[in-house]
């Protein structure tokens, strides 16, 4: 299980390289580089020390005593990727495809982003490995995160506003794909999350798996055995694989992945892909997706910017058709209330993505006995969400 | 199950033939399917056939054209807008069909097709009168689903060449292609460029070299004497996103048909005067 993808990039049906030819020849020498770069000591050793020393790795698992005995039910811990340097689990994933980057000599990093997370984090890492950089943003993201358009134009980046289509995340990856197939030779494409062509799901999740790994021996030292149950918001899902993969030979665990069921599940303002969509081909890979039934991509809706994309990443994909992971919906207003509750009983302000995951875990949790142990992956920080929460309150700033 | 393959006109190869004969480049504008309605699709493609297309790439409208310039992604936009689903594509195919042996290729993206059922679509399409299939994100790796039932209903699939495609791989990808090649002679999405890539005339000598199949030239082409320097070399020359332009600065005009068809006469003129101005440019 843990062996996926296989050759032809596929987990069972999902993945694959559903691209034009004219990025063909650079995804293969990628998945080359990419092999060879994590079999060099010289490479692995910089992956970690930049992690330990930029980024602030290992992140702590804390365990809400608060929250657990107000809810009276399974304990329940949180792996504080919201501690990462730049606020979110994303810097795992672009500090190891910078160094990536460096490592095939190209001078220009781009990339696609949402809620601003992963244009921050790419960033960051161009600013340290000195690169240019230039990421895409839906134009309705933009508006809404300018706060993150700030940080990342501050980081030396520039930020291009992409106001085709729907004007979101799945636009903004369509026109950082466009400028890859015009810029292939000397550009690196940082995709912010595990979906995408192959190899890339693959070198996402693997850059990303250092969150399970870390979990697994935390949780070890703590409660001297493995979890129950674990919980990650899902969109593309790189926090979610992140924290799954190291487990999913541990079928004791249960693992949730919850989706933005933004305004209700019975209308089509939301981004429940899995639970809600159909399979089909977007952006390189076979995968669920939102789509009519023409096979139209359809347009998304969530408060939170870091889960608005239509597809999710094929290994996600894959676990709910093989059964090893199980999916479930939050709206907006749920992961609202749990961004407050939160806040109010552990003094943690959660984005908005991983308070999803959060208000799932605050469902289940009161429902299942004390002895049962959760972890809960806090994916990022609330900080940039503050306008768009404050909004939903009905406050102004 | 192969009685379609057997009694397919093959219509593309025969076209081909043809041209070659009489020393000629062929012309293929692209333009995409209900922009801006299947009504005026239907008549562009016959006035293009009449003012020298040889053949029509029909671009199938997909809501998320990644490999297009924003001239194409705004005829997609107005294509979907009007209602162009592949089911109705193919109906207007199959009434073009009464009146026009004209060689059509449906160009678009995977996931339209790959939901209306690869084996299903092409059944119809052969049915309706479709030639060929070009799928833009679908490279030979993936198009084993759509090739078999293509082959089947003797549908030709065309692949994609690029600047970045290493020799032997176009000489794999060559072997599995059928009816012709189309090469992207730049490395980019579609979209008028104001000159030729520099390195294109041995670009595609090279292709020749690896390659039985005629190879046509696209992206980047907008104007008479481009197509006419691209005729000089490759066997077909494709003009896309200039269409896509002049449709969308005439759509409401009632002689866009005929502004469509003079511009087309305009590309096949230098490209009829390519050869003749140097013989033997091809062998």
């Amino acid at each position: 299980m843990q062996n996926l993808p296989d050759r032809s990039g596929r987990f069972g049906q999902f993945g694959g390289r559903y691209v034009a030819e004219t990025l063909m020849p650079a995804l293969l020498e990628l998945e080359t580089a990419y092999k060879q770069a994590r079999r060099d000591p010289k490479f692995r050793a910089d992956l970690k020390r930049y992690s330990a020393e930029y980024v602030g790795r290992p992140t702590p698992l804390f365990f809400c005593a608060n929250l657990t005995a107000k809810l009276g039910g399974a304990k329940i811990y949180l792996k504080r990727e919201d501690l990462c340097h730049t606020g979110a689990h994303k810097v795992n994933n672009t500090l190891g495809q910078a160094l990536l980057a460096v490592r095939m000599g190209k001078q220009r990093i781009t990339a696609e982003t949402g809620a601003g997370q992963h244009g921050v984090a790419t960033a960051t890492m161009a600013a340290l490995f000195r690169r240019r950089c230039e990421v895409f943003m839906g134009s309705v993201d933009v508006e809404r995160q300018s706060l993150n358009v700030f940080r990342m134009k501050l980081l030396g980046a520039a930020v291009t506003s992409v106001d085709s289509g729907s004007k979101s995340l799945k636009d903004a990856l369509n026109e950082a794909l466009r400028d890859w197939i015009a810029t292939v030779r000397d550009t690196y494409y940082l995709i912010g999350t595990a979906a995408g062509p192959h190899p890339y799901p693959m070198i996402v999740r693997d850059f990303q798996s250092v969150i399970g790994r870390e979990t697994r021996r935390q949780i070890m030292a703590q409660e001297n055995r493995l979890p129950d149950i674990i919980v990650a918001c899902v969109n593309g899902g790189s926090n979610a694989i992140g924290i799954f993969h190291p487990f999913l030979g541990d079928k004791a665990v249960r693992l949730i992945g919850v989706e933005a069921a933004g305004l209700g599940l019975n209308g089509p303002m939301h981004a429940a892909t899995i639970t809600a969509g159909g399979v089909g081909v977007l952006h390189g890979n076979r995968t669920y997706l939102l789509q009519d039934e023409m096979g139209q991509i359809r347009e998304t809706h969530s408060i939170a910017a870091g889960l608005d994309y239509p597809g999710v990443g094929p290994e996600l994909a894959w676990l709910k058709d093989a059964g090893r992971a199980e999916y479930a919906a939050v709206t907006d207003a749920e992961a609202l209330d749990a961004l407050k509750t939160l806040s109010e009983t552990e003094g943690i302000i959660p984005a908005l993505e991983s308070s999803h995951a959060i208000a799932h875990a605050i469902k289940l949790a009161s429902m299942l006995p004390r002895e049962q142990i959760m972890v809960v992956n806090l994916s990022g920080r609330g900080d940039k969400d503050m306008q768009t929460v404050a909004r939903a309150f009905g406050v102004t700033l | 199950m192969d009685t379609q393959n057997n009694t397919h006109p093959k219509r593309i190869a025969a076209r081909f033939a043809e041209l070659s004969a009489r020393n000629e480049a062929a012309l293929i504008p692209y333009i995409v399917a209900g922009d801006p309605s299947l009504r005026r699709t239907r008549e562009l493609a016959l006035e293009l056939e009449a003012r020298g297309a040889d053949l029509i790439e029909l671009g199938v409208p997909f809501s998320d054209p990644m490999a297009d310039g924003p001239a194409n992604q705004r005829a997609a936009a107005r294509g979907l807008a009007s209602g162009a689903t592949l089911p109705a594509i193919l109906s207007m195919v199959a009434d073009l069909r009464k009146v026009s042996q004209i060689p059509l290729v449906l160009f678009g993206y995977f996931n339209p097709i790959l939901h209306y059922g690869c084996d299903r679509l092409c059944a119809d399409a052969a049915r309706a009168g479709i030639d060929g299939l070009l799928v833009v994100d679908l490279p030979p790796e993936e198009a084993r689903e759509l090739a078999e039932p293509a082959a089947r209903n003797g549908l030709d699939i065309i692949y994609l060449l690029a600047p970045t495609t290493p020799i032997e791989r176009a000489r794999r990808i060559a072997r599995s292609a059928s009816g012709f090649l189309y090469y992207v002679s730049v490395t980019g999405v579609t979209g008028a460029r104001a000159q030729l890539a520099a390195d294109l005339a041995g670009n595609v000598g090279r292709l020749r070299a690896v390659a039985s199949l005629p190879i046509g030239v696209g992206f980047g082409i907008s104007t008479p004497a481009q197509a006419g320097a691209v005729a000089a070399f490759a066997d077909a020359v494709v003009v896309g996103s200039a269409l896509s332009l002049l449709i969308e600065a005439n759509a409401d005009q009632d002689d866009l048909v005929a502004t469509a068809g003079e511009f087309v006469a305009t590309l096949k003129d230098a490209i009829r005067a390519a050869r003749i101005a140097a013989p033997g440019a091809v062998a």
